[in-house]
């Protein structure tokens, strides 16, 4: 049996991408953008703060890092809640130690039942970015707009409220979207997004309601991808971040200004036997003088500044 | 279906005619990159799903949208300071999409070669002239584009039918003759050049393309740290270069740039091919410059020793 004669039509063969929601181009043909005090690399220390409900329904699929026995996963549910009892303790003191200056991206449903951590993050003067609901409530293709719209609309609002302050950052739970994601987040006054890892800058990104900045957050890079799910050690880690970090700044010796974009999270690097590691990477990271290390809404203005009126693609 | 192939004979590596690749080089060396265009929202195919979630599948797409927005010149750098010429397999669509890499490729004068049309189409479901036609666009737009005449075919998403080496063979000899459609990067049985047999009877050979090197299998099937993949580049040259010596081999390091070029991984491949190419006794060429020094001082000898070898039965 063949298939049907229009799987080889191409109605999306153009110039371009496959979608209007930004202009092709390429990284090395940009403008180069300079960071304030003429640095090369801009390090964003995003560190993801998550609730995986135990009675998980995995629609449209089960979230990675996700309950994975039978009901009642009672190991995922415990490892991935260590994270928010007692790794983020371990990170924010080794925050402090290295003058990390952290943004948050948290599930607020996670951030409405715990005040305590919520206070204690914000504490550091970090920023915050809504994460979504939770990990189960996941944002997919063929989902009914109106209860999406409901979703973005409560999980926005709920951060907003509780931490007192504009939420200008949005990271998609396993920075998954639908079709009407971006439009949402803008309708929503959300400023930029982190769920496409097409690039090591930030870039505009079309929406129905004005504009978007997209800010790639490296998937490749993160510790549950490489020690989660490619099973590395974390020496390994450390030394791809290093290795990441060493050559992001050599490329920008000659090409312009680079962003290192490294998401962590509290129930991977917060183990005992790992937050060694954190610490070496940050280490290394503050100690180089051509680093800014600041928050994402600091680099999204700084972009912002720098390219104007031409990044409104 | 069938239980054999049935495209090549058996033919034991060892005590095969002498190769001897220009200037007395061990080793043909190559490199593919693979500029891939994986679409948004692609057609349903029963047999083979594109992404593992509903489309818009950002995860899978994006990070391979990062390839042609980063990754590509990362390497055109690369290969430019190391003097390696590309073979690029090539989404055919992507002449269309970004036309820009297209014209750095040719001004490098790198090989193209075609990969299909898109990786988001496959092969599985096609009928004969379906795929025909699919492989007919392919060498068409390629010659459009770049006025290459499409010497290789590395089957999209590495989907294949019972006819794809025939199809391509014979799609190449009804546009160009012998001078398209003459190597298949399909096959991974040999770590030298070897005859395939196709239905248009025309000389044909398959071209080493190893998957054990292809950086996507070695980082995203085998999950294996950047610096150790560095080592087994390294060490996979250094046994044929040893080997080469007695007859010329062929090294191939098939890449993508979603991968090989991200940042974390750029050293383990710039030191890889800083120790190739460093080697004095190594010829770096294209798939097609090899094919064609394999089928014309080799491809008859091959044979003739191949039949030997089968009691004569071919």
């Amino acid at each position: 049996m063949s298939l049907d004669k229009h799987y080889l039509d191409y109605p999306m063969r153009r110039y371009g991408h496959d979608h209007d929601r930004f202009d092709w181009n390429m990284l090395a043909d940009r403008r180069p953008v300079v960071w304030p005090g003429n640095k090369r690399l801009a390090v964003w220390i995003n560190t993801s703060l998550q609730f995986y409900p135990l009675n998980q329904k995995g629609i449209p699929f089960k979230v990675p890092n996700g309950m994975a026995m039978p009901y009642p996963d009672l190991r995922h549910y415990t490892l991935r809640d260590y994270g928010n009892r007692v790794g983020i303790y371990r990170f924010l003191k080794a925050f402090a130690r290295y003058g990390i200056k952290p943004t948050f991206a948290i599930n607020s449903q996670l951030a409405l039942d715990t005040p305590y951590l919520l206070e204690q993050l914000q504490a550091t003067g970090g920023e915050f970015i809504c994460h979504g609901w939770n990990m189960d409530h996941l944002h997919y293709g063929g989902q009914d707009k109106h209860e999406e719209a409901e979703l973005v609309k409560r999980s926005v609002q709920t951060l907003r409220e509780l931490v007192g302050s504009p939420v200008r950052g949005w990271l998609s739970p396993a920075k998954n979207q639908s079709w009407h994601t971006p439009d949402l987040l803008a309708d929503n006054g959300i400023e930029f997004c982190c769920d496409w890892v097409n690039d090591d800058m930030p870039y505009r990104f079309r929406t129905e309601h004005g504009p978007l900045t997209m800010m790639p957050l490296s998937t490749e890079l993160e510790d549950q991808f490489i020690i989660g799910q490619n099973l590395h050690s974390e020496d390994a880690w450390v030394e791809q971040v290093k290795d990441a970090f060493d050559f992001l700044l050599q490329e920008a010796e000659h090409q312009g200004g680079r962003m290192l974009a490294l998401n962590i999270h509290p129930w991977m690097l917060g183990q005992p036997h790992r937050i060694s590691s954190l610490e070496a990477v940050l280490d290394y990271i503050s100690r180089h003088d051509a680093v800014w290390q600041v928050t994402a809404s600091e680099i999204v203005d700084e972009f912002l500044k720098q390219t104007g009126s031409e990044a409104q693609s | 279906m069938k239980e054999t192939l049935g495209v090549y004979d058996y033919w034991p590596y060892h005590n095969r005619p002498r190769i001897q690749w220009p200037n007395g080089a061990r080793v043909a060396f190559w490199v593919a990159p693979n500029i891939e265009f994986y679409e948004l929202d692609p057609p349903h195919n029963p047999h083979r799903k594109a992404w593992p979630q509903p489309s818009p599948a950002l995860p899978g797409y994006t990070i391979r949208d990062y390839g042609n927005r980063v990754g590509h010149r990362r390497q055109m750098d690369l290969l430019d300071k190391y003097g390696v010429r590309g073979s690029v397999s090539l989404s055919v669509a992507l002449c269309e999409h970004h036309p820009e890499i297209i014209d750095m490729v040719a001004e490098r004068d790198w090989e193209i070669f075609s990969h299909g049309i898109y990786n988001t189409r496959y092969t599985y479901g096609l009928s004969e002239e379906q795929e025909r036609d699919m492989i007919r666009d392919s060498i068409q737009s390629i010659y459009r584009h770049t006025g290459q005449k499409c010497a290789g075919y590395l089957a999209p998403a590495l989907s294949h039918s019972e006819h794809t080496l025939d199809l391509f063979a014979e799609v190449g000899s009804e546009l160009f003759g012998d001078e398209a459609g003459f190597y298949s990067c399909d096959l991974f049985h040999d770590d030298q050049p070897t005859p395939v047999q196709v239905r248009n009877h025309k000389r044909f050979i398959s071209m080493p393309y190893s998957l054990e090197m292809n950086d996507t299998i070695v980082y995203a099937v085998n999950k294996v740290e950047p610096r150790h993949y560095g080592t087994m580049l390294k060490r996979h040259f250094d046994r044929l270069y040893e080997e080469g010596k007695d007859s010329g081999t062929v090294m191939c390091i098939p890449t993508h740039n979603y991968q090989v070029s991200c940042p974390h991984r750029m050293r383990a491949f710039e030191e890889a091919l800083e120790y190739i190419t460093g080697h004095s006794d190594v010829w770096v060429a294209t798939g097609r410059e090899i094919a064609q020094h394999y089928l014309a001082h080799h491809y008859d000898t091959a044979l003739a020793d191949i039949a030997n070898k089968n009691g004569g039965a071919r």
